[in-house]
């Protein structure tokens, strides 16, 4: 089985502030994982440190260098370009070229030529989502990927996932939706909230 | 670890200036006292400036520091950005307001020495123009520093700021001299102090240097250890707010 | 790289995009020069150089906060700073777009608004040169100021104030080159300074720039 994503040791901070600690996990290609934990944890922190936005306080990630794409709460629309413009710019700072399959999974199609700006909030997540596909990145890191989506739609986008993983792809996410993927791995990050530091330790971080 | 990156430690450094503190303090009171009065009493007036020269013991000693100060921040700023202590970045924020103070000095003195002298409060003289860019410096500085929450993240970015705004002050300075020299070439204001200074006058503005060195010192120590303890607070609050 | 560029370029041109906002501010300017100053036109043709710098400088500094701001609302950044794109070449392509959407329409619009101005006939080459040898170190200078204030609220008055000292040396060799242009002076060293500075600028500020996005993203 193909190593996609190792973390060993994880500590992470939020504005300065140590968050979660100690967190290790390996993740294969072919695998899903589900962070699960309550809000203000550092889901969205441990998500964007794996994919490498932001530096550990200490620990390691590991993956196939330029593997991993990113998703977060926001879908990097444009309101004044297309659909299909959107998806296109994607592909192409990914260089990849086609955006057809990706279009027909998340039904798209026929939305193509609306401006992104008048799209639902459910057809603007459909289209965040079908950026993955366009990445042709294999660790997707997903981050509340199922909000504003219908429940037709999360079956599309379980599909997507299953799909994916099918193809020797692999996928983390942190979301709190059943998804069907029974495939999937769940880690519940709560045990691994950071304590707080000792009061003697005065040293560089002032704690 | 008898290195000098151990008083890049908080702890240490606030225990090292505890007790250098109240020396350097003294030593820049005695300095400045001595070298003012004896500047101002005990110097014969210049035979062109009659007494109006005396005000070159807090106009030079000012501008020298105002420059200084930003060579400080600058070497501070570097030493963040390679060996990540947080001493350092904050000795940097503590530097800033101090010298613009002082290039507020240099720029107000200039201003009240060249009424007598040139007739005018204010010319656009190189000299006094870079003394207003840098003035212009400190304050986009302090003003990044004071707008971003996050206390690493602001020292990261005033040090890069810190870094491409001494390249472009030097840049200033040369442009600024073009500038003036450009078409209109009219009376030379610059006074090159330095060199026609008589040693009457010499040995007390030395003093004065001297003291103005210390007194800066002691308030850059005395205010990075005021942001020691801020951001000791802002920890312990959040260390409370973890529970 | 290019699919980012024709990306910022068609989303500038498209409804609420900003284009020719720069344009419509720099003809304001020159339209307000000579209520300020006087009708007189040997006094604005002695200022004309300058005002026509300035204008641009303001107009290049009025959309600086738009390089990034948008980008970084609604999450295209994130998405861009994990693509296969280095930082240094997204600030490179952002800067060369803020400055084809801004610095080239007000080189190409320069000679319109120096007839305004009175500006002698001799003193047309010399301006269109230094714009447009100086402009793109406006856009790069400005990028970087605009990376450093992404993550603020309110970013747009602390850009201007940490951008304009950054503006001085080549607001100073532009006019400069300008103006010894109009009078018919030798203006070599001003033109080499200026292109010195937009060389020197384009080569080595994208560095920072990514640095101090990099910062902010974290």
């Amino acid at each position: 089985m193909v190593m996609a994503i190792s973390v060993s040791d994880l500590s992470v901070a939020r504005g300065g502030i140590k968050v979660l600690e100690g967190i290790s996990f390996t993740l294969a290609s072919g695998q899903a994982l589900v962070l699960r934990g309550p809000n203000g944890i550092g889901k969205t922190t441990l998500l964007r440190t794996i994919a490498g936005l932001q530096p550990p306080i200490s620990g390691k990630v590991e993956a196939t260098p330029e593997s991993i794409v990113y998703a977060g709460h926001t879908d990097g629309l444009k309101a004044t370009l297309s659909v299909l413009e959107n998806l296109n710019f994607w592909a192409q700072v990914f260089g990849n070229k086609d955006i057809s399959g990706a279009m027909k999974q998340y039904e798209l199609t026929t939305l193509a030529d609306r401006p992104a700006g008048a799209l639902s909030a459910g057809q603007k997540r459909r289209l965040g989502l079908a950026r993955l596909l366009v990445t042709g990145r294999l660790v997707w890191v997903l981050d509340e990927p199922t909000v504003s989506l219908d429940r037709d739609a999360v079956a599309m986008f379980a599909g997507a996932v299953r799909a994916h993983l099918g193809q020797g792809g692999s996928a983390l996410m942190a979301t709190h939706i059943d998804l069907g993927l029974d495939e999937a791995a769940i880690l519940d990050v709560a045990p691994y909230r950071a304590k707080a530091p000792e009061p003697d330790d005065f040293d560089g971080v002032f704690l | 670890m008898n290195s000098i990156w151990e008083y890049a430690n908080p702890k240490k450094f606030i225990q090292t200036t505890d007790k250098v503190l109240p020396w350097v303090s003294i030593l820049s009171c005695v300095a400045l006292v001595v070298g003012l009065i004896w500047g101002f009493f005990f110097t014969p007036d210049d035979y062109r400036q009659g007494s109006t020269v005396k005000i070159i013991y807090l106009h030079v000693p000012s501008a020298l520091m105002a420059i200084n100060a930003w060579m400080m921040m600058l070497v501070a700023s570097l030493i963040w950005i390679v060996r990540r202590h947080h001493v350092s970045a904050l000795a940097a924020r503590a530097a800033a307001p101090v010298g613009m103070i002082m290039t507020v000095i240099a720029l107000l003195t200039g201003a009240i020495w060249g009424q007598p002298m040139w007739g005018t409060w204010w010319a656009w003289d190189p000299r006094l123009t870079s003394f207003l860019i840098l003035f212009l410096f400190y304050l986009g500085y302090i003003a990044l520093w004071a707008a971003i929450e996050n206390d690493d993240t602001a020292a990261d970015l005033t040090s890069v700021l810190c870094l491409v705004g001494s390249v472009f002050a030097v840049l200033s300075r040369y442009a600024v001299n073009f500038w003036n020299q450009g078409l209109h070439q009219g009376a030379s204001l610059s006074l090159d102090k330095e060199e026609n200074v008589a040693d009457v006058f010499y040995h007390p503005l030395l003093v004065c240097i001297a003291g103005f060195v210390l007194l800066f010192i002691a308030l850059v120590l005395l205010r990075t250890r005021t942001e020691i303890r801020a951001r000791r607070m802002r920890a312990l609050l959040a260390r409370e707010r973890m529970g | 790289m290019i699919a980012l560029l024709v990306r910022d370029l068609k989303l500038a041109m498209r409804a609420g995009g900003g284009f020719g906002l720069g344009l419509a501010f720099f003809l304001i300017v020159v339209t307000l020069v000579p209520f300020g100053v006087g009708p007189k036109s040997s006094l604005l043709a002695a200022i004309a150089p300058g005002i026509l710098w300035l204008g641009a400088l303001l107009a290049c500094l009025l959309s600086l906060d738009r390089i990034f701001a948008l980008d970084w609302e609604d999450g295209s950044l994130d998405l861009l700073a994990t693509a296969p794109l280095p930082m240094e070449a997204i600030v490179s392509v952002k800067a060369l777009a803020h400055w084809a959407t801004t610095g080239l329409p007000l080189v190409v619009a320069a000679p319109i608004f120096g007839l305004l101005l009175n500006l002698p006939v001799e003193g047309y080459k010399p301006l269109i040169l230094s714009l447009i040898l100086g402009t793109p170190a406006l856009s790069v200078i400005g990028t970087f100021g605009a990376a450093l204030t992404v993550g603020l609220k309110r970013g747009g008055l602390l850009l201007s104030l940490l951008v304009l000292p950054l503006y001085v040396p080549t607001l100073i060799f532009g006019a400069e080159m300008a103006r010894r242009g109009v009078a018919g002076l030798d203006n070599t060293t001003p033109m080499l300074m200026l292109a010195g500075i937009t060389c020197g600028t384009i080569a080595l500020l994208p560095f920072a720039s990514a640095a101090a996005l990099r910062v902010n993203l974290r």
